[in-house]
């Protein structure tokens, strides 16, 4: 084991030395990151470059070959089902393509959690579902509607009340801002820092939204190659040096995309 | 971690002690924390006073749900005429209430009403009908393309039929082939013990060359295809279906009639008939075995009067029957596939809706066979 990097001490994940690799095909050459509590923390890079692998692997769907993750202070690779449970109560995670269960409304998505995993009376669950669904925008009548009823940015939003609904201290978001209108996205945005802001929420997502980006994440890691090929705020990682970053940031969108940023600034 | 941090504090239920125009919240207002106050809060006197005060100073962690709660006592007492203050919250807790506040009032959802007897009645009579009318023009639709393929021979396209034909005819040959040959074990084994009563052994023939060639071969065999084939197209469209892929389709200008929907069609067609010959061979052999071993006939003997007993009519009406059980299966498979609407529970209905139909269709076609061959005394 190599010497640590920095102190991690509270890191809410931890992810040390990883090694994935799909048959021959290495996804994760090596690669150590740390979220810290209370900030939202964005995967990016081209498509296939291992973003979502990463994200899968450290929500315990996917076994990495070496390497350790930590969330919350503790390890979570080779870690069982039930192991898992109360870890990942505290997890909340929003799939990319909603992944709502089509045989329930919204509202039931949401309050099967509740129900499944509290002991509060039916109307208080009713209530706080329709509560979340409120929360991320969606109009009141949404709640009794069926996920195939549904526009896309309907049901990401409707995804991300099911992912708050058991008000969990670590969201994971895949692509939050994907197929939406840019006003839709705008208010994916703003949800999602007013979240952090009143639950102090601790927040990764895996975008290639550049607006979602310079708007709303702290700290941004660029994978690459395999590699984690730069990490640092937005501002940071504009200044770096290397090839593909600099193709990331500065290729139209992305030029166009931080001169909003600066602006509003 | 704001929260994860102060969870370890010894109290980790919420609370709530009032005292003369004052409420003390206290301890862990989240999820977990909550079920209990819920209960105390429906059972609460609150005092007469006008002015009440909350004071939250010794609130150590509060979430959504707390925070709603909160809200909605708030709420509820404000609305009974009191005023109320809440004092001493932390500056987060009182951002996450300004949250809850500014979107709480949407949120009370309408109440679904359940229809009633006669709506229900209706709306099924309704549902049924339009199934109906939908399987006639499918089967009209599917008709028309048929006839225009095969007035072009160049368009029917082959890989497909050819696929098909191995999907649904050659790997059906195992299970087929066993289910009729045990049919004709039984037969023989139930026939066997009244045949020898009036020594009348060598009849065995007849019964078994008779009851499998006309009528259990095709019938066992298209209900087997039904379960094994039909139930899969049903599910291959209605995923396709799910997944945009006919949407797809239809703008790429092919037509999925044309694509999905007549190699299964042909290749059924073909190959069903093929299967009720192989299942006719398997039941006459298991009912010979059984005839050489319980009632000793020889092969030589079953075969010699089997070919008296059997007409080549009577093989070739349960050989014609199959094309028919086939169109049947092939045309309510893809029709029900069609009819899945958006969910995978809609995926799994239309299948076994497929299923069951396609076996019903199938014993009644069965039936009205029956009936005309007896008018036409074949």
């Amino acid at each position: 084991m190599s010497a640590a990097p920095e102190a991690t001490d509270g890191a809410v994940i931890d992810v040390r030395n990883l090694h994935t690799r799909f048959g021959q095909n290495i996804v994760h050459n090596n690669i150590s990151l740390t979220v810290h509590p209370g900030e939202i923390f964005a995967l990016v890079g081209g498509s296939g470059c291992g973003k979502s692998t990463l994200l899968r692997t450290i929500l315990l769907l996917q076994q990495p070959a070496s390497g350790s993750i930590r969330v919350f202070g503790r390890e979570v690779l080779g870690l069982n089902d039930e192991q898992a449970l109360p870890l990942r109560r505290r997890f909340g995670v929003m799939f990319e393509r909603g992944a709502l269960f089509s045989a329930l409304t919204v509202a039931e998505n949401v309050s099967m959690v509740l129900r499944e995993h509290t002991a509060l009376s039916a109307d208080l669950i009713a209530e706080v579902a329709a509560l979340k669904i409120a929360l991320t925008g969606l109009p009141p009548d949404a709640g009794n509607k069926y996920p195939s009823e549904l526009s896309g940015g309907m049901r990401k939003r409707a995804a991300l009340a099911r992912a708050i609904a058991l008000d969990p201290e670590l969201l994971f978001l895949d692509e939050p801002t994907a197929g939406l209108d840019p006003l839709s996205a705008a208010g994916i945005d703003e949800l999602v820092r007013s979240l952090r802001d009143a639950l102090g929420l601790t927040i990764m997502l895996v975008t290639h939204d550049l607006d979602l980006l310079w708007r709303v994440a702290d700290r941004v890691a660029v994978l690459g190659e395999g590699h984690i090929l730069g990490m640092g705020t937005m501002t940071e990682l504009a200044k770096m040096d290397h090839p593909i970053i600099r193709e990331y940031f500065y290729g139209p969108r992305g030029r166009a995309a931080s001169e909003q940023a600066w602006k509003k600034k | 971690m704001k929260r994860a941090a102060e969870t370890i504090s010894d109290e980790r239920t919420a609370r709530l002690v009032i005292e003369t125009g004052r409420a003390f919240c206290s301890g862990v207002w989240t999820m977990r924390g909550i079920a209990q106050l819920e209960q105390q809060l429906e059972e609460t006197v609150w005092p007469d006073s006008e002015d009440l005060l909350f004071d939250c100073s010794a609130l150590s962690a509060l979430d959504t749900t707390g925070a709603w709660l909160l809200h909605r006592t708030v709420r509820t007492l404000e609305q009974g005429g009191r005023h109320v203050t809440i004092t001493h919250l932390r500056p987060e807790f009182s951002t996450l209430m300004q949250l809850i506040a500014s979107c709480a009032m949407a949120s009370k959802s309408p109440p679904q009403v359940p229809p009633n007897f006669l709506t229900r009645v209706g709306l099924q009579a309704w549902q049924s009908l339009q199934g109906m009318h939908g399987m006639l023009a499918f089967i009209g639709e599917t008709a028309i393309i048929l006839l225009r393929s095969l007035m072009q021979p160049r368009r029917i396209r082959w890989r497909p039929i050819l696929h098909n034909l191995q999907s649904a005819g050659f790997e059906a040959l195992p299970i087929v082939g066993l289910l009729s040959f045990l049919m004709g074990l039984v037969i023989a084994y139930q026939g066997a013990d009244q045949l020898q009563r009036f020594g009348a052994n060598i009849f065995i023939a007849d019964l078994v060359g008779l009851s499998m060639l006309r009528e259990l071969s095709p019938l066992m065999t298209a209900i087997i295809v039904a379960g094994r084939s039909g139930s899969a197209y049903a599910a291959q469209i209605g995923t396709m279906k799910v997944t945009e892929e006919i949407d797809a389709l239809r703008t790429t200008g092919v037509g999925p009639t044309e694509l999905l929907v007549l190699p299964k069609l042909l290749a059924l067609v073909i190959a069903l008939p093929l299967l009720t010959v192989y299942a006719d061979v398997t039941g006459i052999l298991g009912g010979m075995i059984m005839a050489n071993s319980k009632l000793d006939v020889g092969f030589d003997v079953f075969l010699n009067r089997l070919g008296d007993a059997v007409s080549l009519s009577s093989f070739l009406t349960g050989i014609g029957k199959a094309p028919v059980f086939a169109a049947i299966i092939a045309l309510v498979g893809c029709y029900q596939g069609f009819r899945v609407t958006g969910s995978a529970d809609s995926v799994g209905r239309q299948t076994t809706v497929s299923v069951v139909q396609s076996i019903f269709l199938v014993i009644l076609a069965d039936a009205l066979f029956s009936i005309v061959f007896n008018w036409l005394k074949i």
